[in-house]
């Protein structure tokens, strides 16, 4: 359960100002636009130094008993992968600002109001490796914000470090970690095969560090303020905050920072609460699961919480279908997009996900479909993949197919509840 | 020769083309999907099917399939499975 | 017919083994193109198409061998061993001889990385098999020029077959690239009925 506590900073007995509650990534105040260097610092303090190998070594492990785990969906932990790329030579450090998931905000959030918290971690986590440059994939529309807060620093000497921003891809795969080193050694966002390890051989064949641009904000509070304040938040087995974006049928579509843990509908009552009585929510993202609405109400916003819903917290969404909104037709729009978006390298991939979103969308019109058929296509989907697109894809179908029995019959039966789209999906682009 | 050869096939889904080679050369472990790619159960390769497999992965024109060899030799699975004769 | 003497006998082995050679070189490009055509992915390649370029490769080696040895040896041309492989280092028609030992060192540059293909990767294993089109059409012209048997009916027959087979691989290569990586995948099982 997540501590209460005074909202507002804390000054704690050894004279550092921490925030003492939510939230901790991004600005109390809700007024638009990113903080700047002067205000950032004022707030947070002066960044820590990482000179020295004792002092990174030690920093490392305090991020390991921080408990730090990705939050760009894979949720690894972030000190092992730290002292995997310390340990090689040259290594190269990429923060991962894509959030190719179109559903998603919380990345392009955070870049735009805390860009320099982002900078901060980036910048960290290249002198923990012992990099010498850290470079920023962003979103197009946190670009020049970026910039600027990059910009800011170089003028008052900030880093050590030489810091370089490219603009991302915009293509939902683009985000995958080597398709990302992909896109900046030769302009191309397609995934990689796996061996050898990007914390071996990525950029440049170096040992390469890519972490999501939220996980590097928290490392750069976790090495202000201590992995114990990190944890004071959150659970046990999963601790700190995470941005979420909400969205869907609430009153006030969003972007949070919640303690993880927290129950889903108290979640969905800081985005104004249910817009209309839900049925389902999709949590995670496009490659997440489906669950029933009042199942899922009561539960922690957590891994362990979603475990036995089939769930997790993925990338932070939480989308909310109403009542009369329907799930399949909901499900089959999304699947086609992610098959449009394949990277068209393995044939799996490519054929597999268009033949499961060509199913799909038969289900969503009532015309004779064959449930067997597409079981089968999605297990020879998964795992089958050079990355995980067709297991995410897989996963979304199976959780549809689980949540949404009723409208299964209802569509065999020829008729559809559904009136408009909930999720947003971008219009399909020329191959 | 029962047991497991320590070894296990795998493809690399990037390089394979669907050209199905394998499949044809070593039906025993290899099967096809709906759409003509290879699929490997992930078990380890029978000792007896270790040439065969050799070949085939050789044979492979991407150099798609790899005969990966796995850090410790298995203990023998299927101690009542018929050797190939003529190996 | 006469008993072919000794000296003859090297030159008409000479000539014999130049013609095999060329139809089972043009055998394995055709087979070797052949591999990437069709509109399924799997249509034209076989196991069987695969290995029997593999295959028919090797025994390129052999016809090479004995047609090299035999052309080099034989006393009433001079053809020194270098100019076997070092293009136009001979004397004795140059250009003809010439094209002969470039077919040989871009073939055997093919050759050589193909056997040793899974330690190289597959990049530089494909980059250097280009050579082949290098290789073919220097054996070709090797053949109408330095071979003296054009002017017999069935060998002029088989070496311009060679060619013909050749070329009609090639162009209809060249069509199905046009297609893309991957084409249309083999037709879906058919549905088997209504849901559940």
């Amino acid at each position: 359960m997540p501590p209460a506590g005074s909202s507002g900073h804390v000054t704690a007995l050894d004279g550092i100002r921490r925030p003492g509650t939510l939230p901790r990534l991004l600005p109390g105040s809700p007024a638009a636009g990113p903080v700047g260097l002067a205000a950032h610092l004022a707030r947070y303090g002066p960044s820590s130094s990482a000179l020295g190998r004792q002092r990174r070594r030690e920093l490392i492990a305090e991020v390991g008993r921080a408990g730090l785990t990705g939050r760009g969906g894979a949720g690894f932990p972030a000190a092992g992968k730290l002292a995997a790329v310390a340990a090689g030579r040259a290594p190269a450090v990429i923060a991962n600002g894509t959030e190719g998931e179109p559903a998603s905000s919380k990345d392009k959030v955070l870049m735009a109001r805390s860009p320099h918290l982002v900078l901060d971690g980036a910048v960290l986590a290249a002198e923990l490796v012992g990099a010498r440059e850290a470079v920023l994939v962003v979103h197009h529309r946190v670009r020049e914000i970026m910039d600027e807060a990059a910009a800011e620093r170089r003028h008052a000497h900030l880093d050590r470090v030489k810091v370089t921003i490219r603009t991302a891809a915009d293509r939902f795969t683009g985000g995958e970690a080597s398709a990302v080193v992909h896109w900046i050694e030769q302009g191309v966002p397609t995934p990689a095969a796996k061996p050898p390890r990007l914390s071996e051989r990525g950029l440049g064949g170096r040992p390469t560090l890519v972490h999501n641009v939220e996980t590097l904000a928290h490392l750069a509070l976790i090495a202000r303020y201590s992995a114990a304040w990190f944890r004071s938040v959150g659970t046990s087995a999963e601790p700190g905050s995470m941005l979420v974006t909400v969205l869907g049928a609430v009153r006030e579509p969003c972007v949070l920072e919640i303690a993880i843990g927290t129950p889903v509908g108290q979640v969905l009552g800081l985005a104004g609460g249910p817009s209309a009585p839900l049925q389902a929510l999709l949590l995670g993202g496009y490659s997440g699961s489906w669950v029933n609405a009042a199942d899922a109400a009561g539960r922690p916003f957590s891994s362990a919480g979603l475990a036995d819903l089939g769930a997790g917290t993925g990338a932070g969404l939480i989308a909310a279908l109403p009542a009369d909104a329907c799930g399949i037709a909901e499900t089959a729009r999304v699947v086609r997009y992610l098959a449009a978006e394949s990277a068209g390298q393995c044939g799996p991939c490519l054929f597999g996900l268009a033949a499961i979103a060509a199913e799909l969308d038969r289900i969503a019109e009532g015309r004779i479909t064959d449930l067997g058929l597409l079981r089968r296509w999605l297990g020879q989907v998964d795992g089958r993949g050079g990355c995980a697109h067709p297991d995410g894809a897989a996963r979304l179908v199976r959780s549809a197919l689980r949540v949404f029995g009723a409208e299964l019959s209802e569509h065999a039966a020829g008729w559809c509840r559904g009136a408009g789209s909930v999720l947003p999906v971008p219009p399909g682009r020329p191959r | 020769m029962t047991g497991d050869s320590g070894a296990r096939l795998r493809v690399d889904p990037i390089a394979c083309d669907g050209r199905g080679l394998c499949a044809e050369a070593l039906p025993e472990l290899i099967t096809l999907d709906d759409w003509g790619f290879p699929i490997t159960s992930g078990q380890p390769v029978p000792a007896w099917l270790l040439a065969d497999a050799r070949e085939t992965a050789r044979a492979c024109p991407k150099l798609a399939l790899r005969l990966e060899h796995l850090r410790s030799p298995q203990p023998a699975r299927h101690p009542g499975s018929q050797p190939r004769s003529g190996l | 017919m006469t008993v072919l003497g000794g000296a003859q006998a090297l030159w008409f082995v000479s000539r014999g083994s130049g013609l095999a050679l060329l139809v089972a070189f043009s055998a394995v490009v055709v087979l070797g193109v052949a591999a990437r055509l069709g509109s399924a992915p799997r249509r034209w390649t076989t196991l069987a198409t695969g290995e029997l370029h593999r295959t028919l490769a090797l025994f390129c080696v052999a016809f090479l061998g004995l047609h090299v040895l035999t052309a080099v040896l034989d006393r009433y041309v001079t053809i020194g061993w270098a100019a076997v492989v070092v293009p136009f280092a001979s004397r004795y028609r140059t250009l003809a001889i010439g094209l002969g030992a470039l077919a040989v060192d871009s073939a055997g540059a093919v050759l050589i990385t193909s056997l040793a293909r899974q330690r190289l990767g597959y990049r530089a294993w494909r980059a250097v098999h280009w050579l082949a089109y290098l290789a073919w059409p220097a054996a070709f012209a090797h053949a109408v020029t330095a071979g003296t048997d054009l002017r017999i009916w069935w060998a002029a027959l088989t070496e311009w077959g060679c060619a013909a087979a050749v070329a009609t691989a090639i162009v209809a290569r060249l069509l199905a690239r046009a297609r893309g990586p991957f084409s249309e995948p083999p037709a879906m099982p058919e549905r088997a009925g209504r849901i559940r």
